[in-house]
């Protein structure tokens, strides 16, 4: 029974910082250039070369820091993680193990059920990254490419606070949110600028002591770590339901098999022996510039939403979901502002724009209507020119790029609304005329056939009757 | 100071390094001998003595993010025993 076990998560989060250049050596980052091109005799690890720290790192560093309320270190400096692997050609990560620049700090993460809970954050830790291996067949080989070696990280380390799979995707969402508003990083998860390792492990409901845990490593989208999760808990479950014990072990994510298998057993617990790095000073920044970065900050996601909700008097959800996104906010604000109304806006953007995006896969910077388009459109709507049905014809008409105008698009296809009264009479006299039963019927007391007359009449004159209007002047027809 | 077997043994796997099995005894020895040393030197009076210069109150000076290195590839694959289509080919490492 799932109930009996209580499920444990932390997750460490691999963000790629988005510099121009490595982290101690003038290499570029650029993703997707040819194999090798982008790894210099720094990143190569030859002999007698020295790292030189990017200064870049520490604002985007210390942004985070200030965004997740944690302490930042004055003095923070780097220490060598010793392993080798063929895509680390040193022999060892240059990594901060004992003066990290970001200490402590939490979110606060939106549940699915509507209310939020806190996680509480360990650390934030600068790092370089290491090449990467393809093991595709290179005739028995495996090819690396160290363009990747040596790109600045941060490495975002939760405490053990989550507990479903759920929690661990809204908790890497927020995170991946938080670190693009910041321009820390790209957040492009498909070309691994962010990964996230889960570790995982089940104990009895009660129970104050944390069972075994295995590290699932390296997934990189919110659907696999959803799935990656779940896998293992039941693969823990199954285990501790049938009197085994957990190994203590990484292990990676097969997204094709939807499981994960072990990468190699913890048992002989790695030894990394860590030391100071002895190429590297330690590093100190002041409260002048821990302030500078503060006072550079945008607006995060959580203080934008309390500001949309107490602004535009919009409901919590539709203020969160509105700032998600940095870009969609601004495009609702303008929207706002344009058209002076923010709850018709909150419901054109969410509803109608993010259906259209959704149908059509595109993102919000590749909008085909712009914040003024969309801003004038609704603007119509509101002085009555046109009524809501027609309104979202010419959107349509605007996302495919048949118009640029509203306005001369109503003009051209004459859509303005029709609300004098000397035009809809004759119109409702022949709808009623038309349906003589309906009408006893309404005039007998069965008065919610009003939808119907008004609904008739609406169509009758393709949509373009004052609604209000047309409901007006059938009630005091059949009055 | 004692050097076991096994911290020989252990130090050589993590360092990758293969040693003769006939050498055990002097490794034991002398990495024994190499911690004596520093054991001695920590017994050596060094009040008043004045310390060496070093950087030890400096802190790290940054350098600007800027690309300034170009693509050399080609020079550091000429010592790499063996590539294909620029990526360096290695024994086939899968975990």
């Amino acid at each position: 029974m799932m109930s009996d076990w209580e499920v444990v998560i932390g997750l460490e989060i691999h963000a790629q910082l988005n510099t121009r250049s490595k982290i101690f050596s003038g290499a570029s980052t650029r993703f997707g250039a040819e194999p090798n091109s982008q790894a210099c005799a720094i990143d190569l690890g030859f002999p007698g070369v020295l790292p030189a720290v990017n200064q870049a790192v520490y604002p985007k560093a210390v942004a985070f820091g200030l965004g997740i309320g944690a302490s930042i270190s004055h003095v923070s400096a780097f220490d060598r993680k010793n392993y080798f692997y063929p895509d680390l050609p040193k022999g060892y990560q240059i990594t901060q193990m004992d003066r990290p620049i970001v200490v402590g700090g939490s979110v606060e993460i939106p549940l699915e059920d509507g209310t939020s809970r806190e996680i509480r954050i360990t650390r934030a830790h600068l790092e370089e990254d290491a090449g990467k291996s393809l093991h595709e067949d290179f005739h028995g080989s495996s090819g690396i490419d160290l363009n990747r070696a040596g790109t600045p990280l941060l490495e975002i380390v939760s405490e053990p606070d989550l507990r479903s799979a759920s929690e661990a995707v809204a908790y890497a969402r927020y995170i991946h949110q938080l670190i693009r508003y910041l321009d820390v990083s790209d957040g492009e998860m498909a070309e691994g600028s962010m990964r996230c390792d889960a570790n995982v492990s089940l104990r009895r409901v009660g129970s104050s002591e944390l069972g075994t845990r295995t590290e699932t490593k390296n997934v990189n989208s919110f659907r696999f770590l959803e799935r990656a999760i779940d896998h293992e808990i039941s693969r823990q479950r199954g285990i501790l339901e049938s009197g085994g014990v957990i190994r203590q072990e990484t292990r990676l994510y097969d997204p094709d098999r939807d499981e994960t298998r072990p990468m190699r057993s913890k048992e002989t617990a790695m030894d990394y022996r860590y030391f100071p790095e002895p190429d590297l000073l330690p590093v100190e920044i002041d409260d002048a510039f821990i302030e500078a970065v503060r006072n550079s900050m945008p607006e995060l996601p959580r203080e934008k939403a309390a500001r949309f909700e107490a602004q535009y008097s919009i409901a919590a959800a539709d203020a969160r979901t509105l700032s998600t996104d940095p870009l969609l906010a601004d495009y609702f604000e303008s929207v706002a502002a344009l058209c002076g109304d923010p709850a018709m806006s909150v419901n054109w953007v969410r509803v109608e724009l993010l259906a259209r995006l959704r149908r059509d896969g595109i993102e919000v910077p590749a909008l085909p209507v712009s914040p003024e388009q969309l801003g004038a459109l609704l603007k119509r709507i509101k002085d009555q020119t046109i009524s809501g049905k027609v309104a979202k014809d010419i959107l349509d008409a605007l996302w495919r790029g048949e118009t640029a105008s509203v306005d001369d698009y109503i003009k051209i296809h004459s859509l303005t609304q029709v609300s004098d009264a000397s035009s809809l009479e004759p119109l409702v006299d022949r709808i009623i005329a038309g349906n003589p039963k309906q009408a006893e019927q309404y005039r007998a007391g069965k008065t919610k056939l009003l939808g119907f007359f008004v609904g008739q009449v609406m169509k009758e004159s393709g949509g373009k009757a004052n609604p209000q209007q047309v409901n007006e002047i059938v009630r005091s027809r059949l009055g | 100071m004692e050097i076991g077997e096994k911290t020989v043994r252990n130090i050589a796997e993590l360092a990758q390094l293969t040693f003769d099995e006939s050498h055990l005894a002097t490794m034991q020895s002398s990495m024994g001998d190499i911690l004596n040393l520093v054991e001695q030197m920590q017994e050596v009076d060094t009040d008043g003595v004045e310390p060496m210069s070093n950087p030890l109150d400096a802190t790290q000076r940054l350098r600007e993010d800027v690309v300034s290195e170009p693509d050399q590839r080609e020079v550091f694959q000429r010592l790499a025993p063996e590539t294909l289509e620029g990526l360096y080919l290695v024994p086939r490492v899968i975990e």
